[in-house]
Formats: C-alpha cells, sequence, structure tokens
C-alpha cells in the first residue's frame, strides 16, 4: 500500500466520522423533540397561552409566564445592546493595547464562561437587596443582561476584526475621522454578525431559569406586570407607564420548572407543553440569526 | 430619524404627568415560604383573586427557612411555614418590629416509603427508623439485614429532602430527636419527584417525603407503616391515611402546618380580607390539593386568632415539635 491509499482511506474514515457526529447531535435533539411533543402536544391550544397558571393542571396555562418572558427579554435587551456593543466598539477600535485593556479583555472572556447561577447571586445581592428593586422585572431583566453582556461583548468584536483593515485605511486616506470611520464604514459591514451574536446571546437569556430562581422568582403569579401603555378616552388617549418594571414576574422557565416538581401528572403534560413553546422560540430567534448572517454575507462587498 | 425622535419627545411630554388616574394603583399580597404549604396557599389565591379582581396575590417558593427570612424583614405578608418558628427567626422578626398572628391551615403526614417490589418492609418501628437515619448510621448501616432480623442481605439505597426544608427538620426532630441530626450519605433532593423516582427504581430503596406525593404514585411505592410503640397513639405498625392523620393515631410523623401573618400586614384591608378567605375556604381547598383538613372548630378558633390579633407562637419559639394533636392545638389556642 503507498502513501496514497492510506491517506484516501483516512479521508474516507474521517467523513464518516464527521457525518457520524453530526448525526449523534441531530438525533438526540431529535428524540428530545418527538419525545417532549409526544407528551405535551396535546395540551397546546389557544387556551393554552391565554391562561393564568391553576392548581388544575387542565385548567392551567401560561399566560404570565410568556408575557414575563417578553418584559424581561426587553428590559435585557434596552441594557445588554447598547452596553455591549458599546463595549466590543471601544476596545476593539478605540482602546490603547496596554495592560489595563489586556486585564479587561481577560476578565470579559472569563466571565463569559462564569456559571448562571453566579450571575444569579449576584442580582441577588446587588439588584433585589442593595438596590432594593426587589423580585421585579427590573431586577430580573438587569440579571439577565450582565449575564449576556460578555458574549455581547465578544461577538461584537469577533465581528469588528473580520472587518478587513483596509476598509479602515481607505476611509482615513479620504479624510474621514475615526468615528466617521467606525459609524458609516466598520459598523454597517459589521452589523450582521454582530446581531446574530446579540440573537444567540438573547436566546439563551430566554432559557435561563438558574438565575431567576436565585433572585426568587420561582413564584405563583397569577396576573400581568402593569402594561406600559394604556388607552382611554380622556386626554391624550394614550397613556404611558413604565410602573410594570417594578412589578413581580413569573417566566416561561420557571413556570416549566414549577409544573414538572408537580406530584400530579397532569402538570408534566404542561411542563412538555411549555417547553415546546420554549425550543420554539428559541428555534426561531436562532433562525433569525441565520437569516441576518445568510442576508450579509451576500451583500458583503469585498 | 431627528423628526421621530423630535415627536416622541414631544408625545411623552404630553403624556408624562397626566397618566396617573389610569393606571389604577393595584394591591399585591406578598406570601413567601414553605413549599409544603405551597399547593394550599396557591389554591386559595387562585379563588381569591377569581373573587376580587383588583387585588393580586403572588406566592414564592423559598423553603419554611427561607420565608422566614424574608418575612422577619418585613419584605413579605404571609410566611408559609412546615414548622413552628424557631427563636432565631423570632429574634430577627423582634429587630425589625414585625410581630406575627400564627395561624394552622392543615395537616401534613410523612409518608415513608420502599418501592413496590420490596417485598419484606411492611412496617417499622421509631426504633429502626433512628438506625437508618441516625447520624452514627452514616457508613455503618448499609444492609437491610442490619436493620432486622429476616430482611435481605441487600444493600440499602436512602433518599430523603435536602437541609434547607422543614420536612427534613420535621423529620430529624421526631426520629432522631434533634432537628436537623440526620446521617448526609443520602441522596438528597429538594424536588420531591426524584424522590419518587429513585425510590421506585430501586428495589433496596427507602425514603420518606409528604404524603401527597405517594397518593399521586401509589402504583410504583409501597407504603410502610409506623409503629411508635406508644399504645396510647393507637397499637401497632399505622399507615398514614387521612383517617389516621386526623384522629392522631399516625404517629408522630404527622404535623400540622402553618401560615404567619403579619400583625402591621393586617392592618391592610386587602391582607385582613385574603385571610379571612382562606380560613373560611381552606377545609375544602385543603382537601382537593391532596393535604388533609383541620376540623371546622379549628379553622373557626383560628379566625377568632386572627380576629383577636393574638400575635406570637403557641410552640414556644421551638421549630419543629412533635405530636402535636389537633384537640392540643385548638386547646393551646385559646
Amino acid at each position: 500500500m503507498n502513501n496514497r491509499v492510506i491517506n484516501k482511506r483516512l479521508d474516507g474514515l474521517f467523513k464518516a466520522l464527521g457525518i457520524l457526529t453530526t448525526v449523534f447531535g441531530l438525533s438526540v435533539l431529535l428524540v428530545l423533540f418527538i419525545d417532549v411533543f409526544l407528551d405535551g402536544a396535546s395540551r397546546l391550544s389557544l387556551d393554552f397561552f391565554t391562561s393564568f397558571p391553576s392548581r388544575k393542571p387542565e385548567a392551567a396555562g401560561i399566560l404570565s409566564a410568556w408575557v414575563g418572558t417578553i418584559w424581561i427579554m426587553a428590559v435585557t435587551g434596552c441594557i445588554a445592546l447598547p452596553l455591549g456593543i458599546g463595549s466590543g466598539i471601544y476596545l476593539e477600535e478605540y482602546a490603547p493595547k496596554n495592560r489595563l485593556t489586556a486585564l479587561i479583555e481577560i476578565s470579559i472572556a472569563n466571565l463569559a464562561g462564569v456559571p448562571s447561577v453566579i450571575f444569579g447571586l449576584l442580582g441577588l445581592g446587588l439588584f433585589v437587596r442593595w438596590f432594593n428593586l426587589d423580585r421585579s422585572v427590573l431586577a430580573g431583566g438587569l440579571t439577565l443582561a450582565i449575564l449576556v453582556l460578555p458574549v455581547i461583548i465578544l461577538s461584537t468584536r469577533e465581528a469588528l476584526r473580520a472587518i478587513p483593515f483596509s476598509i479602515r485605511e481607505a476611509s482615513y486616506a479620504v479624510g474621514a475621522t475615526k468615528w466617521q470611520t467606525v459609524y458609516c464604514q466598520v459598523l454597517p459591514a459589521a452589523l450582521g454578525n454582530i446581531m446574530t451574536g446579540v440573537i444567540l446571546a438573547m436566546s439563551r437569556a430566554v432559557g435561563e431559569t438558574a438565575p431567576l430562581i436565585t433572585i426568587g422568582a420561582l413564584t405563583y403569579i397569577a396576573f400581568l406586570p402593569q402594561a406600559p401603555v394604556a388607552f382611554s378616552g380622556e386626554f391624550p388617549f394614550i397613556h404611558l407607564s413604565l410602573q410594570g418594571l417594578f412589578d413581580p414576574f413569573t417566566a416561561l422557565p420557571i413556570q416549566i420548572f414549577n409544573w414538572v416538581s408537580r406530584p400530579q401528572k397532569g402538570f408534566s403534560v404542561n411542563a412538555s407543553a411549555g417547553i415546546i413553546v420554549l425550543l420554539g422560540i428559541t428555534l426561531a430567534m436562532n433562525s433569525v440569526a441565520i437569516i441576518l448572517r445568510y442576508r450579509q454575507r451576500k451583500k458583503t462587498r469585498w | 430619524m431627528k423628526k421621530f425622535l423630535n415627536l416622541f419627545i414631544a408625545i411623552s411630554a404630553l403624556i408624562g404627568g397626566l397618566s396617573g388616574q389610569v393606571f389604577a394603583a393595584s394591591k399585591l399580597i406578598k406570601v413567601d415560604g414553605s413549599s409544603t404549604v405551597f399547593p394550599i396557599t396557591e389554591a386559595v389565591a387562585e379563588e381569591f383573586q377569581k373573587e376580587n379582581s383588583g387585588i393580586k396575590v403572588m406566592v414564592g417558593i423559598s423553603g419554611t427557612g427561607g420565608g422566614f427570612k424574608r418575612f422577619g424583614r418585613g419584605e413579605t405578608d404571609i410566611s408559609d411555614a412546615s414548622r413552628p418558628i424557631k427563636q432565631k427567626e423570632v429574634d430577627l422578626a423582634r429587630e425589625n418590629n414585625i410581630e406575627y398572628i400564627e395561624l394552622p391551615v392543615a395537616y401534613d403526614g410523612l409518608a415513608v416509603v420502599v418501592s413496590s417490589r420490596n417485598t419484606w418492609a411492611d412496617h417499622l418501628t421509631v426504633k429502626e427508623l433512628k438506625k437508618i437515619w441516625e447520624p452514627d448510621a452514616q457508613g455503618a448501616v448499609t444492609k437491610w439485614s442490619q436493620i432486622r432480623a429476616g430482611f435481605p442481605d441487600t444493600e440499602l439505597r436512602l433518599y430523603g429532602p435536602g437541609t434547607d426544608s422543614g420536612t427534613f427538620d420535621y423529620f430529624t426532630e421526631a426520629i432522631c430527636a434533634k432537628s436537623g441530626a440526620s446521617r448526609g450519605d443520602y441522596t438528597a433532593s429538594e424536588d420531591d419527584n426524584v424522590l419518587v423516582e429513585g425510590v421506585s427504581s430501586e428495589a433496596n430503596g427507602l425514603g420518606y417525603f409528604g404524603l401527597a406525593y405517594y397518593e399521586q404514585n401509589k402504583d410504583k411505592l409501597k407504603l410502610v407503616a409506623i409503629d411508635d410503640e406508644n399504645d396510647v397513639n393507637g397499637r401497632g405498625p399505622i399507615a398514614p391515611s387521612m383517617e389516621t392523620v386526623m384522629d392522631s393515631t399516625y404517629q408522630p410523623l404527622a404535623r400540622p402546618i402553618f401560615i404567619y401573618v403579619s400583625v402591621q400586614a393586617a392592618q391592610k384591608e386587602e391582607v385582613a380580607k385574603f385571610v379571612d378567605f382562606y380560613l373560611t375556604h381552606a377545609g375544602q381547598l385543603v382537601k382537593e390539593v391532596g393535604y388533609i383538613p383541620l376540623p371546622d372548630t379549628a379553622y373557626q378558633a383560628a379566625l377568632e386568632r386572627f380576629n383577636a390579633r393574638i400575635t406570637g407562637s403557641v410552640f414556644g419559639s421551638k421549630g419543629a415539635t412533635i405530636g402535636v394533636k389537633i384537640e392540643d392545638l385548638l386547646k393551646r389556642k385559646k
């Protein structure tokens, strides 16, 4: 046997191994999905989305849970997005390369790997107790925001680094300032990848249970936070309120966790139905991220 | 973009101060504490909110100890408790000028269970349970044959709640005569379903948890009758059931469970209304969620106690207290 034949065999072997691992990952997801679907699909109905939790499994729904999840995600996004993207831009484009920057970079990379419970404990001590926010939407949103912040910073930097340096040089060459270069050239080119990273980070946050349980959100709640907008007959007809930020909340993963630990069989069916909804949300968010990345690649001009 | 921003600022300025009355200030009642009491309070909260749409009730699960910590700091209005308040918790409440009214709401039986495949253990005495669970048993009592002559020489696998649980406090107090005294080499989980799965899948398993979890898993588990060798509480081994818990023959693993209401919070109309609703409807709702109701006279007495705002604990702040019968509870209330 000469080298050529051996190499070819090795090549084939590696290909088979690659296929095997891919199929393994996919089939685990598929089995999980089918199992949950068989258990929970029968509970998925409009009522399930419009009912509050209840002691009777067949009457219980996820209204307060999915509304709470949307609130939390909105708060998390509003805080983590500007902070994360801003820090990413600063560290990649502006920060001088010195020891302090290196220290900050290492810290952020480490933070991205810290288990989520730790962030929950931080949220409990800092937001719930010290800022006295209690178990509110704001406290939950802030906790998840600091959880996803390092991930967003890292993916922003990653996206900015992927922009060829020649683009920046060309911009400087025609007399643009640093900010003009970043704002008009680098950011638009990197936006697709930045958003992909942001969405992936958020879809991780959607399923987080541990930090929310740590801050004490494991709660029966059969009401919604105060809606931010209300309409009435009196002037000025549209009313805005941020009171909802300070209301207690529950969220989808917490509701699922609660149902799983109940003795009655009916609740585990509800939990499966809740998991289907949560999986659906995560899959939808990830698909948006993939579509964004795809369009970005098509737009790239160099 | 700029136009939109200006418009936005104009609108928000316009709306700013005028919106107060549209968003009616809703009333919120905060309950936290024991996961054992949770299903009862949840059921009451659900029915209460159906009748009183303006009042919101949130019911947390922090465990009896965790709940009392928050209660003592004045963070909650009502605390769910699966054992009476402890001195440490009384002190915390006193520091923060929180007075409390103690109200029993139901009885809970602790079930000692084995797998349905276990053919030998029908009953155990309290002494045998002590032999299994006491701290000295750690690493020493590892086989069924060590518990009683005649039991098979197979490994003993134990399952029980974690140390944060009021159930753990009560069981250790009742069996090992000291709250918290337990061997540590057993599978501990705060999630009772994990314990159910563990015991049922293990022919040599033994575990303890709330009776409600046995009721829902009768097909997989076998109940062990308990003999406290005290004929005053009925002769011989007695299995927990609605009857034996109510007539106090299932001893010592039956206990009353409570809610603690802050006197300061009870001044709020909605809290008083909620407690009144709780005690009036508890009898029926307790049964519905799988617990054992107190006699009607006990709820009546509790309501009187609440209306008279009688503060303090009738258990002398000792924490878990063993062998409390319903008649005693009533007598002590007066």
